[in-house]
């Protein structure tokens, strides 16, 4: 009898083409996407190696990071030019790199263009049991549908290019197993929040996670995305939900995924990967839902997480040196103060988008708490980015870009945005903002941006209240 | 990829925990297409404390670094390993490193030691006055005052530094092993590379 394997070990197995006396294997990559940021360096390294691209049948190009996230033709449908030569340059790389090396690309102005992360499973070049790559530390979050998927770096990405594998060591395995039903105005953000604030940021280190129990079975796919997207966050390279019958439902008759007989036979390697009876993770996180409430961040690392209803914390209160001093200066950083009410911190920015949370359902959910609201006085600027153009042309067709320009945001073309100071949409120096978003980092936002990390639908009641509220308040309970 | 043995020289004594690699790189730095001239851009946010390690003339050029836990979280931007070799950095020594930056750091010359917190305190003193000595053959980092901290890494990592291997290169040798195991996938789970067109 086989000794009994978690699901990340089978798709581990599967891709193992060559093993080397000190563990490290030639890992064999199913799907790789780029963008236009992390890929010129290796089409650069490419050209100079007299190399090609392997498999470019198995790559995807997307322009996303610092894509303006403004109308990108004019009335007219003329293309309009990036003002930022420098983002113009970049995009511009993209377009020469795919072409000569023949890579399958969704440009700019396609409809179909959006974030690399909400692109590929929307596609369904994203899918369960593969190895899935791209030059973005939140590739995790294909994770979702059952991909082994993880950020690499632009050596990495040219490596990939190459020879269409990665050289890599087992990681071990982690279990976060969440039970039970999700209170009123919980989402899957305020999971995975959850979770980084209990593991720290390093908890995962050396890890891949499988989140498994009741709370993420009954989870949607969508929201499945969101909790892997944050994989990272938690130190991990990788999160993986078991592909279940969501899953095959989600990918069935989208424009990548396999079709007829491919599609069965598919579908039944897929079922066959979920973790063995018996198999034993290295680590195991335990959460009963019924203790997530509603998250936010108060500080300037993804761990830094408290209670919509709690309090700054002091950093007294934080056992070890240098997590003390880090939190000193976190709030320095933030302009916050110890014992401070989380519900009484004002905002005058609202950042709805990213690939953590710019899906439909994401904006759906915004949309409900907005709609016949209108955003605060205070506020300067609220943004809706969503992930795709499949998802803007979707949220139309809903009424939801109606619900929330009238409220006072503003509805753009889909793209990274405000995730990341790198395209026009920033926050600007010592200005707060309720984000959507993953990372909180100093001047991840822009420089001195201070970035409170929530779901939609806490961030849509920032933008009604103009200040962290509890959007159970606003939904009458 | 250049030789690395011996890393010797000043060290900046950073210290700091969960340097992330926008600490060490921020995003307005990422629009370029090319892999050199970061460096006036490492830790720009850390710069503006004019006591910085960075700025202060008896560091200036250190071939090393030293820093607390989780060095080079956060994104897996490589340019932060680009930007570290552009200042001339060729050893970061560190209690932890977060997976993604050491792979980077490797894959651009760059060893990243590990050692316990104990060593990385004595090593911040001596640091402030005096050089260290990294010696990547025997694994050993030491100090003109007899302090001797040895660290593990990685056997294939190693020879890899110290041969100046080009991993691609490397890989490449491998293509018949990769072309069998893309000839046994295409029967066995066709539609792998079959959805893509
Ligand atoms: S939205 Fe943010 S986290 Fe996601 S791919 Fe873009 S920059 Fe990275």
């Amino acid at each position: 009898m086989t000794k009994p394997r978690t699901l990340y070990e089978k798709i581990w197995d599967a891709h193992v083409i060559e093993r080397r006396d000190d563990g490290t294997c030639l890992i064999y990559i199913d799907r790789h996407i780029i963008h236009e940021v992390t890929s010129p360096q290796a089409f650069e390294g490419l050209r100079l190696a007299g190399r090609t691209v392997r498999r470019p049948d198995l790559t995807l190009a997307v322009p996303d990071h610092n894509l303006p996230t403004t109308a990108r033709v004019d009335p007219q449908g003329k293309r309009l030019p990036i003002a930022d030569a420098e983002s113009a340059e970049q995009l511009a790389a993209l377009e020469r790199n795919v072409a000569e090396f023949g890579i399958p690309y969704i440009g700019a102005t396609d409809a179909a263009q959006g974030i690399v992360h909400v692109v590929g499973p929307e596609q369904g070049f994203t899918l369960p049991g593969t190895t899935l790559v791209c030059g973005d530390s939140h590739t995790a979050a294909h994770g979702a549908l059952g991909a082994l998927a993880f950020g690499i770096g632009t050596s990495e990405v040219e490596h990939v290019f190459a020879t269409q594998t990665l050289l890599l060591k087992q990681s071990k395995t982690m279990e976060v197993r969440i039970d039970g039903k999700l209170g009123y105005g919980v989402t899957p953000k305020d999971v995975v929040l959850e979770i980084i604030g209990r593991t720290g940021t390093a908890g995962g280190t050396g890890h891949v996670i499988e989140y498994r129990g009741s709370t993420f079975r009954d989870m949607s796919i969508e929201g499945r995305l969101t909790v892997a997207n944050m994989a990272i966050e938690g130190g991990a390279r990788s999160g993986l939900f078991a592909p279940d019958e969501k899953t095959f439902a989600y990918l069935k008759g989208r424009p990548m995924a396999p079709k007829g007989a491919d599609w069965e036979a598919a579908v039944a390697w897929w079922k066959s990967l979920a973790t063995d009876e018996g198999a034993v993770f290295d680590k195991t996180l335990i959460i009963d839902a019924a203790e997530i409430a509603p998250n936010v961040t108060w500080g300037t690392s993804p761990e830094d997480v408290v209670s919509i209803t709690g309090l700054v914390p002091d950093p007294d209160s934080f056992a070890d040196a240098s997590k003390r001093a880090a939190a000193e200066k976190a709030l320095e950083y933030m302009g916050l103060s110890k014992g401070q009410r989380m519900q009484d911190v004002s905002v005058e920015h609202i950042f709805i988008g990213s690939c953590t949370n710019s899906r439909i359902e994401d904006l759906r959910a915004a949309a409900s708490v907005i709609e016949g609201r209108h955003i605060a006085g205070t506020i300067k600027q609220a943004l809706v980015v969503p992930g795709s153009g499949l998802v803007k042309r979707q949220a139309e067709e809903e009424g939801l870009d109606r619900i929330f320009t009238e409220a006072g945001f503003e509805w753009r073309e889909p793209g990274c945005s405000a995730c990341l100071g790198m395209n026009p949409d920033k926050v600007p120096s010592g200005e707060r903002c309720a984000s959507t978003s993953n990372r909180n980092f100093m001047g991840r936002q822009g420089p001195g941006a201070r970035t409170h990390l929530v779901s939609p639908a806490m961030a849509a009641a920032a933008a009604v209240t103009g200040r962290l509220a509890d959007v159970r308040e606003l939904m009458g309970r | 990829m250049d030789k690395v043995d011996i890393v010797e020289g000043s060290a900046y004594p950073l210290g700091v925990k969960n340097v992330d690699t926008d600490m060490i790189i921020a995003a307005k730095w990422l629009k370029t297409i090319s892999r050199a001239g970061l460096g006036k851009g490492a830790f720009e946010a850390m710069r503006q404390d004019p006591d910085n390690v960075f700025d202060d003339p008896a560091y200036a050029g250190s071939p090393i670094l030293i820093a607390g836990d989780n060095f080079g979280c956060g994104s897996s931007r490589e340019h932060a390993a680009w930007a570290l070799n552009d200042m001339g950095v060729k050893s970061v020594i560190a209690p932890s490193f977060s997976d993604i930056f050491s792979g980077n750091a490797f894959k651009n010359g760059i060893l990243t030691v590990v050692l316990p917190q104990e060593a990385i305190d004595r090593l911040m003193e001596v640091a402030k006055t005096d050089p260290i000595h990294i010696d990547l053959d025997t694994q050993s980092v030491t100090t003109p005052f007899q302090d001797r901290f040895t660290f593990e890494i990685d056997p294939f990592r190693k020879s890899c530094l110290m041969g100046g291997l080009d991993e691609i290169g490397l890989t490449l040798a491998d293509a018949d092993a990769i072309g069998a195991y893309e000839a046994k996938v295409s029967t066995d789970r066709p539609w792998v590379s079959a959805a893509v067109a």
